[in-house]
């Protein structure tokens, strides 16, 4: 395996991972509130399909992202509805949105383009283009560092760049400013913010509202910076792979960088090496392709290590008695 | 009755000043009515007790006053000015702070994260953190407050959280502090030195309002204090002028025994021997360092100790169901056959038919299933008796009948076995598991907390059982963190510190000082002989608060 090989190979693992990084993200804001979400796929999905469809129909890829962020925000209010204000059971009303993203895309799809719920396929101008970054070509000579640079770090859409610098953001926010410090408490102890004289209720809607806006980055690339346009269930469990980064990373923004490079990683090698051949086995490519899926269920199993989560999560606030 | 004055409603005294007035509070919820019709006045710069049973009303008043419940009508009054209490932001700015009985602290925050918490200045953390940090140090000098503020609140002990709720409270410049239950869970030096703050609190003009069901603490500290009786407030009155009778009078409606009477223990054989017993959890914590002990038939040995200090593991291992992945060691002998300790045949339903009954520490999470019905929690652990079984079914006519007469002999209301366990009152509840197992007349009685949480009149029923049962020849362990309870029912006791047992005592032996001393894991040579019984001075207590200070 060459240098080369190897920068092709985590390139693509950077694009891989950048839709589980943001959904990623997303479920920490919200779990970290105390709101647990498995809904982050059915809030992808939704983003994806509307991001598809406004930038097939006016052939700007932004609009479609606000159309994306307005889809993924319109299921997370229902979330909110149903987990904060009517104290519902915030698993079941996870289960819900997936189900209602899963059936409305294909229903809305069939529906407007009557393609099988596809729609239709976004050309040029519809999508995300990548973005050279300044000397990437003239660096590209320069041993080791300029590929990298070149090839790398350069020639992403813009939304993976969002991804990343989000990271960092949501440390900051989360360890450094008053909301950040108030989110957090609300997902370890809510009686301490109310007592303290803070609304629970619109915390967690903060973080429900910030947990939708991140989904809805994700469902548009995935739509219109991955892909060309939107398929079927085209999430194919990103958002639980998502969850369960997030559970490895245990809630925290820089592990979760690292969770999602690994899953980015896993999925980027099994499109590279089909039939992976050891030499005296050829490891079979349907292996390869649920080697994202199989770490997932390692995970969740709770194989690595204890994750404790935020103390107060999948509990509606409710006042004594 | 000295001068009680039944406070209703009357504006006599109307231009002294008050700090706090309440006028007509009411607070249903649902059809319980917990606050009907409330008036209270508590004068500037004094201790003012709110004393009454459990489910009286008193945390639901104080809540209101705090802002965490809304009012369904009625007038609060602060410093003389009506004020509208919607939420805690508006007591707070009102000089209002509470310390609740569960207290409200972010547990994995530091002191200083869970001080700033509601009052940041500004939306960046590191001006209020350095401001709170100051603050912190200038309470602490003030007050004897003193708590690193960089420590986490897991890490802290539980009186070392109370005091983060008080300085809480201060930071946020409250001049009128409530403090709920401050004493349930601090050990008789811990409760010294909190009354050495409230004092220093007072003398510097705050009014503290202090709720809580022990009238020593009431007869102790207070200026005034309120009785509040089934939602109502029945009697304000000067401290000075009443007595802890009239005070248990006022809060039950009736004459209350206060010290349990029974006649001296005719010990029998030897029902428990333990030897040493040992316990290591699963996080490698050795929780039991070698306990051992007898119990005699017709004897009540009791426990006391800090809670924390192996009583909980204790009681666990010899119920049969010790906490998961932790390892034991020693033996069990019950009538003098070895029980086992570990393997399918330590369990909670061979301890029962081996003769051993056991009231949980924990009445809800493990005396019975909140969600059940009262006649199904009366057969639990008792479910597969013959009685109770047709061939394969359960004869639930028969449970039921049995549980309501169970409910009859222990006077539990509502009498209605079909009510689920949640909707009882705690020394209901309590009541249920200790008709269970009571009735069950087992050889021996593990009993943990018999009175936690349960209302002086409850209280008293229960300790007559326990006595009864010992008349009738039974063994009883006894654990309890109320010292006074221990005093007053064990024929012997034993002092549990840091899984062991420091000494063992005899009731009229000892003192509360002595007992305190053992508690905080200070064994005093002088004292290795109960029989001496020198009573200590008070301020040894004082000085081991000091040293754990």
């Amino acid at each position: 395996m060459d240098f080369a090989t190897i920068i092709q190979i985590l390139d693509s693992a950077v694009r891989l991972m950048t839709p589980l990084l943001l959904a990623c993200l997303a479920g920490l804001y919200s779990e970290r509130s105390g709101v647990f979400d498995i809904g982050l796929e059915g809030k992808m999905l939704m983003a994806a399909f509307t991001a598809a469809s406004v930038a097939y129909a006016t052939g700007s890829p932004w609009l479609g992202l606000l159309a994306g962020i307005g889809g993924s925000m319109a299921l997370a209010l229902i979330h909110g509805l149903a987990s904060i204000t009517f104290m519902g059971n915030q698993l079941i009303s996870g289960v819900a949105i997936n189900f209602l993203a899963s059936g409305m895309t294909v229903l809305l799809g069939q529906r407007i383009f009557g393609l099988g719920g596809r729609t239709p396929s976004l050309t040029g101008g519809g999508r995300f283009g990548e973005i050279t970054l300044p000397f990437a070509d003239s660096l590209q000579g320069v041993p080791f560092l300029g590929p990298i640079y070149s090839n790398l770090i350069s020639g992403h859409t813009i939304l993976v760049y969002v991804a990343f610098v989000c990271v960092p953001l949501t440390w900051w926010i989360l360890s450094q400013t008053r909301f950040g410090l108030r989110l957090r408490a609300v997902g370890e102890n809510p009686a301490s913010v109310d007592t303290a004289g803070v609304s629970v209720t619109r915390l967690r809607y903060a973080s429900i509202a910030i947990c939708g806006l991140l989904c809805g980055l994700a469902g548009a690339y995935l739509a219109t910076g991955l892909s060309a346009g939107f398929v079927k269930e085209m999430t194919a469990g990103r958002g639980f792979i998502a969850l369960a980064a997030l559970i490895f990373a245990k809630w925290r923004p820089w592990s979760a960088l690292f969770a999602t490079f690994l899953f980015g990683l896993l999925e980027a090698i099994a499109n590279r090496y089909p039939d992976l051949d050891l030499g005296i086995i050829t490891v079979p490519s349907m292996f390869m392709n649920a080697l994202p899926y199989i770490l997932t269920v390692i995970i969740l199993a709770g194989f690595v290590g204890r994750a404790i989560p935020p103390r107060a999560g999948g509990e509606p606030y409710v006042k004594e008695r | 009755m000295g001068e009680a004055v039944a406070d209703t409603g009357g504006r006599a005294a109307a231009s002294a000043p008050f700090a706090i007035e309440l006028r007509g509070i009411s607070k249903a919820f649902g059809p319980v009515q917990a606050n009907k019709d409330i008036d209270l006045r508590v004068p500037k710069g004094t201790i003012h007790g709110i004393i009454g049973e459990n489910g009286a009303g008193k945390s639901t008043l104080m809540s209101i006053l705090y802002g965490f419940y809304k009012p369904d009508k009625g007038e609060i009054l602060v410093n003389g000015q009506p004020l509208a209490i919607a939420d805690s932001q508006t007591a707070i700015r009102a000089g209002i702070g509470m310390v609740f009985q569960h207290f409200k602290l972010v547990q994995n925050f530091t002191v200083l994260e869970n001080i700033i918490l509601g009052v940041e200045e500004g939306r960046l953390l590191r001006p209020s953190l350095a401001k709170a940090r100051g603050a912190m140090k200038r309470l602490a000098a003030e007050y004897q407050l003193n708590v690193d503020p960089d420590e986490t609140i897991d890490e802290l002990s539980v009186g070392h959280q109370q005091r983060v709720e008080i300085l809480k409270a201060l930071y946020r410049q409250a001049d009128i502090l409530i403090l709920d239950e401050p004493t349930g869970v601090l050990t008789p030096a811990e409760a010294d030195h909190l009354f050495r703050i409230l004092e220093g609190l007072k003398a510097e003009g705050k009014t503290i309002i202090l709720i809580t069901h022990k009238l020593r603490e009431i007869m102790d500290i207070t200026d005034n204090v309120s009785v509040m009786r089934r939602g109502e407030m029945v009697a304000s009155v000067k401290t000075a002028e009443t007595s802890p009778e009239e005070l248990a009078e006022l809060m039950v409606g009736r004459k209350v025994l206060l010290n349990v009477e029974k006649t001296p223990a005719q010990p029998g054989a030897k029902v428990l021997e333990v030897r040493d017993l040992k316990l290591v959890d699963d996080e490698s914590v050795e929780r039991l360092r070698g306990i051992s002990f007898d119990i005699r038939a017709g004897e009540i040995l009791g426990i006391a100790g800090v809670s924390g200090n192996g009583q909980t593991q204790l009681l666990e291992l010899l119920g049969g169901f010790p906490e998961k992945g932790a390892r034991v060691g020693g033996s069990i002998r019950m009538n003098g056959q070895e029980l086992d300790l570990t393997g399918s045949r330590s369990d909670a339903a061979t301890r029962r038919a081996r003769g051993i009954g056991h009231v949980p520490e924990d009445r809800q999470t493990e005396g019975l299933i909140m969600d059940f019905t009262a006649w199904e929690n009366v057969a639990f652990g008792y479910h597969r008796a013959p009685e109770f079984n047709k061939g394969l079914l359960m004869d639930n006519a028969a449970i039921r009948a049995d549980a309501e007469a169970k409910m009859e002999h222990f006077d539990v209301r509502p009498r209605n076995p079909n009510l689920a366990a949640r909707n009882f009152s705690g020394g209901n509840q309590q009541k249920l598991v200790v008709a269970r197992e009571i009735e069950r007349n087992p050889d021996l009685l593990l009993i943990g907390q018999p009175t936690r949480g349960v209302d002086i009149g409850a209280i008293e029923f229960i300790h007559k059982r326990i006595i009864e049962l010992r008349d009738a020849g039974k063994a009883v362990l006894l654990v309890s963190v109320e010292l006074d309870e221990i005093l007053s029912l064990s024929d012997r006791i034993a002092v549990m510190f840091d899984g062991r047992i420091m000494g063992e005592r005899l009731p009229d032996e000892t003192t509360t000082g002595e007992l305190g001393l053992l508690m905080a894991g200070v064994t005093d040579t002088a004292h290795a002989d109960a029989s001496q019984g020198i009573p200590p001075e008070h301020k040894h207590i004082e000085d081991v608060s000091g040293g754990a200070a």
